[in-house]
């Protein structure tokens, strides 16, 4: 099987993935389909030499915030078709106003840039872990410990938010 | 642009349109879900269509810096889904339902 089989069978396959995610009604089974998802997207990272980002794709999305996600629903009990029946005039009106953005959105980039037929070049040492630690230590350090304050507001702000509330005393 | 042509499929075209028909897919549910935990799902997958255009670019232009970009995004996504599911527990203590519409109780 050709590579490019592979990837035309695997971008197909994520589509439709995605579009399960949307139109399933159980929340559980989009969270299932959505880690499908997250699959076939770091397949395609491998497919286009980013190792280590496959890698850390399955780890964080598939691996840590899905499972999170799968938490919640089943810890609030949420695994019922408990959603309302959208109205017809939103369905249709939403079909409309995604495919005139996807519309725009494929003509504006087919025409500010003209890449038709310029293929992705087989660089194999760009996605290893020698090359992004470098990049990430040298010249992205100060992003790098930013993020890390974000983090530590995220877990702060997690905690006071999901933590009851005392009962006021008057 | 020539979907017949075998190499379409290794050319930066595919993987831009790949990325706009997921980005017009995670818009779309948005647009029609009304469950609070779906709309964060979508929201996901619109953050994912954007790393696969960032990473297929960096492999284009042959440099690494636009994959650094792609773990920064990872990172802000891994905290808005923390914080965006603790506002969505406090929402289902509130009124034991996680519809989005609820929200319009919230203007004063």
């Amino acid at each position: 099987m050709s590579i490019e089989l592979l990837t035309l069978i695997i971008g197909g396959l994520t589509i439709g993935a995605a579009l399960m995610v949307v139109i399933s009604k159980h929340p559980i089974r989009s969270v299932l389909f959505l880690i499908v998802t997250f699959f076939l997207i770091s397949s395609l990272y491998i497919l286009m030499n980013a190792q280590f980002l496959a890698i850390v794709n399955i780890i964080v999305y598939a691996g840590a915030i899905m499972v999170l996600f799968l938490f919640v629903l089943m810890l609030l009990n949420l695994n019922k078709e408990s959603e309302p029946n959208t109205p017809k005039i939103v369905l249709i009106s939403s079909v409309v106003a995604s495919g005139i953005l996807l519309l725009v959105l494929i003509a504006a980039f087919k025409d500010s840039i003209h890449l038709s037929h310029v293929h992705l070049p087989t660089e194999k040492n760009i996605g290893l872990v020698k090359n992004l630690g470098d990049l990430l230590f040298h010249k992205y350090i100060v992003p790098f410990e930013v993020s890390s304050i974000l983090f530590i507001a995220s877990m702060v702000g997690a905690i006071l938010l999901a933590k009851r509330e005392k009962p006021i005393i008057d | 642009m020539n979907a017949i042509d075998p190499t379409f499929a290794t050319s930066i075209d595919f993987y831009v349109i790949l990325a706009s028909i997921l980005f017009v897919i995670g818009a779309f549910g948005v647009l029609i879900r009304r469950n609070m935990i779906v709309l964060l799902m979508c929201i996901e997958l619109m953050l994912n269509a954007v790393n696969l255009l960032l990473v297929a670019f960096s492999t284009y232009y042959g440099k690494g810096d636009a994959q650094i970009f792609v773990f920064f995004i990872i990172v802000v996504a891994a905290a808005e889904a923390t914080i965006g599911l603790s506002i969505l527990i406090m929402a289902y203590r509130n009124n034991k339902a996680t519809d989005a519409g609820l929200f319009k109780n919230l203007n004063g």
